[in-house]
């Protein structure tokens, strides 16, 4: 008892690397979004995380506890979560969140306390940039780039006229910003609706008015869910639409036909040639029955980075440089390809456009329509002063 | 522009009898119960969630909506005999904290039923597709339609509460309840048929609307906010007033939000007006709000508080 209070007052003094426990366990926390509206999101980072532990067994050759906890979207709730996995369980990795907000909030008493934070989905610049920190590591993307990959393709189509529209909040301001940095065509109308909108009847009735060359638009969750059905049954489907984090294998299976052929951009679809993808996505859907999209991907790979760098360094956790080094050389195969990060800790990779389609056995994902971007880094990389 | 406007109007009115139906069923229990019943948002889920079950499960939208309205109607004699009938009298205070308990209690567990992911029901064959208005703009038959049903419920309403024997003790009730119990009239009875009632309608509107909105647990939270201000403008109580109140929010809000920033890029350049248009848009319902309260402290139709 005595020693787990003085092993807390370390940690909560920030004395790196010395709160954890050398119990020759590897603990890892997870800390996704499992309830609420967006519950479908953390879920599938959940199963895929604990999918990737599962087949790998004894993951970096030692005993494994994971620990699950549900940030339930809340900032101020999650952080005081993460706190009591780096301090009271003594984790050794911290693995999450799903939202950028509750990143922000969990950034400092993960990597602080000297545990390692992996990001397996928001990956917000200010921690790509001058903010970077040697014990955070993102498996996902930066933020901007799924929606610079969109700009990009509006750009090479020659579009002059594209309807912009997001949720009123730093993400769907930050998203139309990195559209509008690979893409210099006219703009119909800028739209920003409110955060958690429903029915957008009154923006459809605009683009129906404007008759834009394409639609481009950031709706996660829920909103994307309504916003596409709404798009269809309205008759605007002759117009292109194109969306980053709206259609994905979360949505899709509420949405369904009514997404067929939409565009969007990803680093990752469940159809993606290669040996190790096929092998994680027949895994996943014949444990959890449902088609894994980028979140599980991501999460996926968060554990796998995990057992390489603890294989690597032999079990040997306290050495905090040593562990870092084998992280950063991310000896792993990932389902999306190639994979490297970099100076930023920030992923290294392919970007593309993908679509969604209705499979033969009736289920829907995304497919891979083309690379947009090859070995793509986020633009703000050179602000971080890590090598 | 003019086309605009009217596509806008049809959805200003869609949205409209949508908020009426469930704002009619709030007013009753807030009006004549003097219940306040922050779980009313989340009985519009329930209905939503069991006309999507009820329809994968039939194959048909029609047997769906029979089957879901009964069974929403079983949910709400449930939980008026499990929760709400314990509440009556006691403080608005304690209806408040037990109504929010609920709200979470069946957020978790339509989560642990229904999973997490959204639902999503598909449009009746028959009611599919879009007619052609005026130039290039079209409007989904299915919207047309929650307009049609929503107006007849209206009315239905309108009959029920003005012209029969149980409209004439709820006009009573919303009065002087007290009097009403005096003239033996069994107040219990009374309430559980009301709120039964009202359950009723929102699971209703629920299932009207799960065709067009994902079906997904933060929809009633979403909805409830809004049918708060529609039964404060139409006055407590008043059929009548949540009526007109909801279709004053809805065309303030849909009309406000399309054309609140092109009236302000008139008179300033467009990425100001981009600015204050989506920061004035969100409020203008509540500007609305507080303007009526100041003309009519209780509402449009509300009776005098004495």
């Amino acid at each position: 008892m005595r020693r787990t209070f003085l092993l807390a007052m370390l940690g909560a003094t920030c004395l790196s690397g010395a709160a954890m426990a050398d119990d020759g366990k590897l603990k890892i926390g997870l800390i996704y979004s499992l309830s609420g509206p967006a519950a479908a999101l953390g879920d599938q980072a959940r199963n895929g995380f604990l999918l990737a532990a599962e087949q790998i067994g004894d993951m970096g050759g030692m005993e494994t506890e994971i620990i699950v906890v549900d940030d339930e979207r809340k900032p101020d709730l999650a952080a005081s979560r993460a706190r009591e996995l780096v301090e009271r369980d003594e984790v050794d990795f911290v693995v999450g969140p799903i939202f950028s907000n509750v990143l922000i909030a969990i950034h400092k008493p993960v990597t602080e306390s000297g545990a390692i934070l992996i990001s397996s989905n928001a990956g917000t610049s200010n921690f790509a940039g001058e903010e970077c920190h040697p014990n955070f590591f993102v498996t996902s993307y930066q933020n901007d780039q799924n929606h610079e990959v969109m700009g990009a393709y509006a750009q090479s189509q020659g579009f002059d006229n594209v309807f912009l529209m997001a949720p009123n909040y730093q993400a769907g301001i930050d998203s139309l910003n990195g559209f509008k940095r690979s893409y210099t065509g006219g703009v119909a109308s800028e739209i920003f609706t409110e955060l958690g909108q429903l029915d957008f009847s009154s923006e459809l009735g605009q683009i129906a008015a404007f008759q834009p060359d394409a639609v481009f638009t950031f709706m996660p969750g829920g909103m994307g869910v309504n916003l596409v059905k709404q798009y269809t049954q309205a008759g605007l489907t002759e117009i292109p639409f194109l969306s980053a984090f709206t259609v994905d294998e979360t949505t899709l299976p509420a949405t369904q036909d009514a997404a067929v052929g939409f565009l969007g951009g990803a680093t990752w679809a469940p159809d993606m040639d290669n040996d190790a993808n096929r092998a994680f996505v027949s895994a996943y859907e014949a444990k959890y029955d449902h088609v894994p999209g980028t979140y599980a991907m991501q999460a996926y790979d968060a554990a796998q980075l995990i057992d390489s760098a603890v294989r690597a360094v032999n079990g040997n956790l306290g050495d905090k440089d040593a562990l870092r080094a084998a992280l950063r050389a991310a000896d792993f195969e990932s389902p999306r390809g190639d994979f490297s990060f970099g100076n930023n800790q920030y992923p290294i990779q392919d970007f593309y456009l993908v679509q969604a389609v209705k499979r033969e056995d009736g289920k829907f994902q995304t497919s891979i329509v083309e690379k947009i971007f090859e070995d793509y880094q986020d633009n703000y990389a050179a602000l971080c002063s890590m090598e | 522009m003019t086309n605009l406007f009217i596509l806008q109007l049809l959805n200003g009115l869609q949205f409209g009898v949508l908020l009426f139906l469930i704002a009619a069923g709030l007013t009753l229990v807030f009006g004549i119960m003097d219940f306040v019943n922050l779980a009313h948002g989340v009985l519009y889920m329930v209905g939503a969630y069991l006309m999507a079950t009820f329809v994968a499960m039939t194959g048909s939208f029609t047997l769906g909506m029979l089957l879901a309205i009964p069974a929403a109607l079983v949910f709400g004699l449930l939980v008026e005999y499990l929760v709400i009938r314990k509440l009556y009298h006691r403080s608005h205070l304690d209806q408040v904290l037990a109504t929010f308990g609920l709200v979470m209690i069946v957020s978790e567990g339509v989560k642990i039923i229904w999973g997490s992911a959204p639902l999503s029901v598909p449009v009746p064959e028959l009611l599919s597709g879009s007619i052609a208005l005026v130039g290039p703009l079209q409007y989904p038959v299915y919207r047309l339609a929650i307009i049609a049903t929503g107006l007849l419920a209206a009315l239905m309403l309108y009959l029920l509460v003005n012209h029969t024997r149980i409209g004439m003790l709820l006009r009573a009730g919303a009065t002087n309840q007290r009097m009403v119990a005096a003239l033996g009239v069994n107040i219990t009875r009374l309430f559980t048929m009301i709120f039964a009632f009202g359950v009723m309608l929102a699971c209703f509107a629920g299932a009207m609307v799960a065709p067009i909105l994902s079906v997904d647990t933060g929809m009633g939270e979403s909805v409830l906010i809004l049918t708060f201000v529609v039964i404060v403008i139409g006055g407590i109580g008043s059929i009548r007033g949540a009526f007109l109140g909801a279709l004053l929010v809805a065309m303030v809000d849909t009309l406000g939000r399309t054309f609140g920033p092109i009236l302000l890029r008139m008179v300033m350049d467009s990425s100001d007006a981009s600015q204050v248009g989506r920061t004035l848009a969100p409020m203008l319902v509540y500007i609305l709000m507080a303007a009526i309260l100041f003309a009519k402290p209780d509402g449009l139709f509300g009776r005098k508080t004495t």
